[in-house]
């Protein structure tokens, strides 16, 4: 075409058209490397040559179960099988949970099936007094790092035991002794804020980086792009996770992503090694989280990671996938499930079996039962059990304002 | 002390008392600021604790949160009020609501400065008076200053504080009490008691008003430039207005405000911003609510038109003292 011809021509748009909905082949992942065929780079190798993996995938278990290559973290038995515990008590509580929802007890869930590995890998591999700086799917981080499991159900009942004092919608968890940051319903928001507390902990002489995850449909946000800029631009010693399940409410990746690229090639513009990592391979996402986490605190700046998953639930329990779903997603998808992969490892290993594994299903079923019949104990907000509400006007500010104590005085009243 | 070497000054005590305090945004550190407010600080304290930002308000408010989340005492700039919506988000569901949705477990301690407000033919986007949006939102706090000492205790008071402050610095005072005559000579601060600040630490508490001039006829309710254009209606009138410096207007001193109209029982609210869901507004329905039984004549309201700022008509839109005595007259019935 010349320019003759271009400029008679009708303008088009181009609206990405995935096919969608039940009758629809599931997507392809794109990328998919071979276990163990990914090098592992220097902690300070030179971005530009980091930059030719962003379009690969760091894997490490195979298909028959066995661990290979150069990320292999080389774990003990002992510390699979408590990743394999993690994992397993993670999607127990979430059962229990949507099971409360069924039951009327709760007002919403989100659940993470298939994502287990990723926050429970990355919070093991890192020190407990990181802070990370979580999005809505990152209940491993809390369940792999011992909080309570019965304090969270509290906060998702919104009882009078909620540590939250009924502040917050179920699942939007906080705990700083537990080293995660407050919840926001606000995508990315969290994102440059973890930039800035990892900044702050290198300003302050810390040895303590951060860690902030965002979804990949949220990448979009204009949040993401500043917290990529200022980690750059002042070596903040910050992982920045990106978790890839493939679907944003109902909207596949195409449209947070651009047509060719990975969301690990977003590094690259902004001078970040980045990484693409297969998030249902828990010895994956360890070895790559300590990787970068390495790099700051070796003060060698930032690293971006790309998890690639699947949400094999809904997005949340006000949503209804079998709309827009293609049937048998779940089974299609080339990277497995992270539970089973690291299963099937420990038993190659011949460090477990199909008893052990029965039985310690059974015994995280019971845990689980446990914790909820005390949360349950203390009511839900559908029981009206719940903090005092004139507790809401404590923590708007540090020390109560007339104005508050005036509007204090008027409820209930 | 020009209103500009108060808050540098503000600064610098803050960082020699507290090494917590940081202080950056777009051309702060070298340069030391557009308005020259940080001029002097990275070179005495280093680049550790005074520096450039790229220019993303989301990105200096966002990575504030989360320094202040951390436990320093960020105080960033804002290069104009104009520029503040970027961040608008981070201030309004992340800074506002750390401490109340974790129950205290994260807080915010930041302050934000801003210039504000017009007078320096800036057009739309250089001139606006965002206050309101922020007095709007439970869990900051909003102080506009109106004068160098004033500057200087409230600037070290937000630092102090353990909630986010918005820190509003109307930008036509920075040099001098602009008294509203824009084509008269620029009178400068050095000419004006507040601009006598004292060395060194004090603070003015946040959620105190300040009794600008003592009168009998009427109170007039200001806050930042329009305290001196009051002033200079009353003197033009002759007209005994009680003008009431503000200066926080989040938690507002409501003592102060109803002590004034039960003793003159009139009552004129003045401001820069827009008129409509203007503060002024929330001032307005504050009298009517606590001391109408000792009003004698309806509150009345002189703002900027609700119109965007305009670049050529910026002194038909400025609420001047020709306005605002016109109004002190209505309220008198005369």
């Amino acid at each position: 075409m010349d320019g003759e011809q271009v400029g008679q021509q009708a303008l088009r748009l181009h609206i990405p058209d995935t096919e969608r909905g039940p009758g629809a082949e599931p997507p392809e992942v794109r990328f998919i490397s071979a276990a163990g065929e990914m090098r592992r780079p220097e902690l300070d190798e030179p971005v530009e040559r980091i930059a030719l993996m962003r379009k690969q995938m760091v894997r490490v278990l195979d298909d028959d179960g066995a661990a290979t290559g150069p990320w292999d973290p080389q774990l003990t038995a002992d510390q699979l099988r408590t990743g394999l515990r993690d994992m397993m008590l993670v999607r127990a509580f979430d059962a229990r949970l949507l099971q409360a929802h069924r039951q009327g007890k709760i007002s919403f869930y989100m659940q993470c099936l298939g994502e287990e590995a990723i926050a429970c890998a990355h919070k093991r591999a890192l020190h407990p007094a990181d802070m990370h700086f979580p999005t809505y799917r990152q209940q491993g981080l809390l369940i792999a790092g011992g909080y309570p499991i019965v304090q969270m159900m509290n906060q998702v009942l919104s009882n009078e035991a909620d540590p939250l004092k009924g502040r917050q919608l179920p699942i939007m968890y906080s705990s700083k002794e537990y080293g995660f940051f407050t919840i926001s319903g606000n995508l990315a928001t969290q994102y440059v804020q973890g930039v800035g507390w990892a900044m702050a902990s290198a300003l302050s002489g810390d040895t303590r980086i951060a860690s902030a995850w965002i979804g990949e449909g949220a990448t979009a946000e204009s949040d993401f792009h500043a917290a990529l800029l200022f980690a750059s631009t002042y070596r903040a010693p910050v992982i920045l996770n990106i978790v890839n399940n493939q679907w944003a409410i109902s909207t596949p990746e195409d449209f947070a992503r651009g047509a060719s690229a990975t969301f690990a090639d977003r590094g690259f513009g902004y001078s970040i090694p980045a990484l693409r990592v297969d998030g249902n391979d828990y010895l994956a996402v360890y070895a790559a989280t300590r990787w970068a986490a390495a790099r700051a605190r070796g003060n060698l700046g930032p690293t971006l990671v790309e998890w690639v998953t699947l949400r094999r639930g809904a997005h949340s329990t006000s949503d209804d996938p079998s709309v827009y779903r293609p049937a048998g997603e779940a089974s299609h998808f080339p990277l497995g499930d992270p539970i089973a992969n690291l299963q099937r490892h420990l038993v190659t290993l011949g460090q477990w079996d199909d008893d052990r594994h029965a039985a310690l299903s059974n015994e995280l079923d019971a845990e689980v039962a446990a914790a909820f019949a005390e949360a349950d104990a203390h009511g839900s907000v559908k029981s009206g059990h719940t903090a005092d509400p004139r507790t809401m006007f404590d923590d708007v500010y540090a020390e109560l304002p007339r104005h508050l104590r005036e509007q204090r005085d008027q409820v209930g009243r | 002390m020009t209103m500009i070497e108060a808050i540098r000054d503000a600064h610098a005590v803050a960082m020699e008392r507290d090494e917590r305090v940081v202080v950056f945004g777009e051309d702060v550190g070298y340069f030391g600021g557009v308005f020259r407010c940080t001029q002097g600080l990275q070179q005495r304290f280093g680049s550790h604790r005074c520096f450039d930002s790229p220019i993303s308000e989301a990105g200096i408010v966002g990575t504030a949160i989360g320094m202040a989340a951390y436990g320093l005492r960020p105080c960033v700039e804002i290069q104009f009020a104009d520029y503040v919506y970027p961040a608008y988000d981070q201030i309004v569901s992340e800074a506002a609501r750390l401490r109340h949705r974790s129950a205290g477990d994260f807080t915010a301690p930041l302050t934000i400065r801003m210039p504000t407000g017009g007078g320096i033919f800036g057009g739309q986007t250089h001139s606006q008076s965002p206050e309101a949006l922020f007095t709007h939102v439970a869990g900051l706090k909003t102080v506009v200053v109106s004068n160098p000492y004033d500057a200087k205790g409230l600037l070290l008071a937000a630092i102090e504080d353990d909630d986010p402050v918005i820190f509003l610095e109307p930008k036509r005072v920075y040099n001098g009490p602009f008294d509203g005559h824009h084509d008269r000579p620029i009178v400068p601060w050095s000419k004006h008691p507040l601009s006598e600040v004292p060395e060194g630490h004090y603070t003015i508490p946040l959620g105190e008003a300040r009794i600008h001039r003592p009168g009998g006829d009427l109170t007039v309710l200001a806050y930042g430039t329009l305290v001196h254009v009051a002033q200079t209606a009353a003197e033009e009138t002759g007209i005994d207005a009680e003008i009431i410096d503000l200066r926080t207007l989040l938690p507002l001193d409501v003592d102060t405000i109803v002590e004034s109209v039960v003793k003159t029982g009139r009552c004129l609210v003045v401001h820069e911003a827009t008129l409509t869901s203007g503060f002024g507004a929330e001032l307005s329905a504050t009298v009517q609510e606590r001391a109408f039984h000792h009003l004698e004549a309806p509150i009345v309201r002189v703002c900027g038109w609700d119109t965007p700022y305009p670049h050529a008509h910026e002194w038909s839109y400025f609420p001047g003292p020709a306005r605002v005595g016109q109004a002190m007259l209505e309220v008198m019935g005369r």
